[in-house]
């Protein structure tokens, strides 16, 4: 089985668009988004949801104030500030212990230290996920609550799901839509890829945050190859990522020309594929080649790195 | 109850839609103006706000998490250690405690509750803290390490070490969950950065609910506003959210942005539209 992420650590550069044309090229794949904290690639597939399940990923505390004598344990012990005590004249110690849901990490350390068991310590929803229908195949999505943590744990589901569907629908592709940045939610994300697609943008930000997720995928030994979107914006800054490419033994797999249909495909809910030019949809196709290619290989960059 | 300065916090849901442009020139045009400024890039994962004000003679400051450390000889491997930690970042295996750093949230639960008292705390490090001056206006930022997974701490030891009288401009990760609630959680005001397609919208409408539940003011950022549709517009008017500033597209201003150049310097009608921004921000927060 293969899984196939398209990641940047830059936000923005066309992971979302491209993930949805290679779908189309893929032929029946499962689709997992795991941005699950900023989801999109709904919002250009049709799809039709079958399955809608909540998410607990943690724990969170509060206190009982029903039980609690104010002794500031809770309060001393907790590294992450989350435990205050606030005057409030309504109870007889004249003041009340409250914990702030944003800072409690749900270590559960002041649960277990309370001698009068006055702090609740309880799952809590952190989001839902979707199984959906699509013309392309299962397709998993979720939603992490708002302002809501553990979202490498949200990935995590997302992916094993998606293997346990595509072994029981006989299905040998997954194909992700990954988050921005190189933390919980991309190490998540990346755990079991056969191939990293890095889709990056001639500008200084996007080679610089390539880079740094291209050392991540190294670090896990994952293949890796290069997609340069709009490389037409800025040809110095091109160079720039052929000549980063070439020093990490990274292939570029192609390069698409800045094109408004991206932009057009997204405000009618589509694919490129349907918009596109003639040429940019040649491009696309030749570069998904490319990725099935060195996802079914092995990848080169994991070659390279035993041939090292 | 505290007398730091202002803090105004840069963000979005949608990534690439220009935060750090606006974070960068914004700190910059206020620096001009003779403010005193910090830049503060709490993108640690990716971040990217040096790039465009390079600080000279830079300092980094290595920055630490307490982890567990097993005394292995006070151990009589209870396994109550493994019990207690929510995150599985240690794992008790016959006589062998095993520990999984990157899982570690430093809570201290397991050095607290061992009966034995055979933990103690190691610092590890987990990336580094750069600061510098450019051009006069001081710039800070969080760069975690590679392959760490956890962005707040760092967040929060930046934030900790930002000097308190000045105003900071806090440059944001994207998206909605714990690194951005950390970023975000006690700024003054917030501009949401976004733009006018179905990517856009879906994205500032969870941003905006995330800024609701912490009870922040915030204002709105249209980029590149000619590209899709009216959306966003309408969205905005019947919300009630205040659009700051609408900025067209212009491949000049994308060239200069590619190359890591501030756009109030690669034309002058944009330093004049920066201005114009501070301006609105600081109306908007003598609102608050």
């Amino acid at each position: 089985m293969y899984e196939i992420v398209i990641a940047s650590g830059k936000g923005g550069t066309g992971k979302t668009s491209l993930t949805r044309a290679f779908a189309e090229l893929a032929g029946p794949a499962v689709l997992v988004d795991c941005d699950v904290d900023a989801a999109n690639l709904h919002l250009i597939t049709k799809h039709r949801v079958i399955e809608e399940h909540d998410f607990y990923g943690g724990k969170r505390a509060s206190i009982n104030m029903e039980r609690c004598v104010v002794c500031g344990i809770c309060v001393d012990n907790c590294r992450f500030d989350a435990i205050k005590m606030i005057p409030d004249m309504k109870y007889s110690f004249g003041e009340r212990v409250e914990v702030d849901p944003l800072a409690c990490e749900g270590c559960g350390l002041c649960a277990r230290l309370c001698q009068l068991d006055a702090v609740d310590f309880h799952e809590v929803k952190n989001g839902q996920w979707y199984l959906s229908e699509t013309e392309l195949g299962p397709f998993l999505h979720a939603r992490l609550g708002t302002a809501e943590s553990n979202s490498g744990r949200l990935v995590t589901l997302l992916r094993n799901r998606s293997r346990e569907i595509a072994e029981s629908k006989g299905l040998d592709m997954i194909l992700i839509d990954g988050p921005p940045g190189i933390g919980c939610p991309t190490i998540a994300t990346l755990t079991n890829a056969s191939y990293l697609l890095i889709v990056t943008e001639p500008s200084l930000s996007a080679i610089h945050d390539m880079e740094r997720l291209a050392d991540l995928a190294a670090h896990f030994g994952i293949g890796t190859g290069i997609c340069l979107n709009k490389f037409d914006i800025n040809e110095k800054m091109g160079l720039q990522v052929e000549r980063f490419a070439a020093s990490r033994n990274i292939p570029i797999l192609g390069r698409i020309p800045y094109d408004n249909a991206f932009t057009t495909a997204q405000l009618q809910g589509t694919s490129y594929m349907q918009v596109g030019s003639h040429a940019g949809i040649g491009i696309i196709k030749n570069i998904w080649q490319e990725v099935r290619m060195n996802a079914v290989s092995g990848g080169s960059g994991l070659k390279r790195r035993f041939a090292i | 109850m505290n007398s730091r300065g202002v803090h105004i916090a840069v963000a979005s849901g949608k990534g690439g839609t220009g935060k750090t442009t606006i974070a960068t020139n914004l700190a910059a045009v206020m620096s001009r103006e003779g403010l005193g400024v910090i830049y503060a890039d709490c993108d640690v994962e990716e971040p990217n706000g040096h790039l465009f004000l390079p600080p000279e003679s830079e300092r980094k400051d290595e920055v630490s998490v307490m982890i567990p450390h097993v005394l292995e000889e006070k151990c009589d491997f209870c396994g109550i250690c493994a019990e207690v930690c929510q995150f599985n970042a240690l794992a008790v295996l016959g006589s062998k405690v095993m520990l999984f750093p990157s899982l570690c949230h430093g809570c201290g639960a397991c050095m607290v509750l061992c009966p034995k008292h055979a933990i103690h705390e190691a610092a590890r490090p987990i990336g580094f803290i750069r600061s510098g001056r450019f051009k006069g206006l001081s710039v800070m930022g969080g760069s975690l390490n590679v392959g760490e997974a956890q962005a707040p701490p760092m967040t929060k030891v930046l934030k900790k070490r930002l000097p308190g009288e000045l105003t900071v401009i806090i440059d944001s990760p994207p998206g909605t969950s714990c690194p951005v609630v950390e970023a975000v959680r006690d700024a003054d005001y917030v501009v949401l950065v976004t733009e006018p397609t179905p990517f856009g919208l879906n994205d500032l409408e969870l941003a905006v609910n995330m800024l609701r539940s912490l009870r922040r003011s915030f204002g709105v950022i249209i980029n590149r506003s000619d590209i899709g549709d009216a959306r966003v517009s309408e969205y905005c008017r019947n919300e009630g959210l205040h659009v700051l500033m609408e900025l067209p597209f212009d491949r000049k201003i994308a060239e200069a942005y590619s190359e890591g150049k501030l756009i109030i310097d690669a034309d002058n009608s944009y330093r004049e539209k920066l201005r114009s921004l501070m301006q609105a921000i600081y109306t908007e927060i003598g609102h608050v």
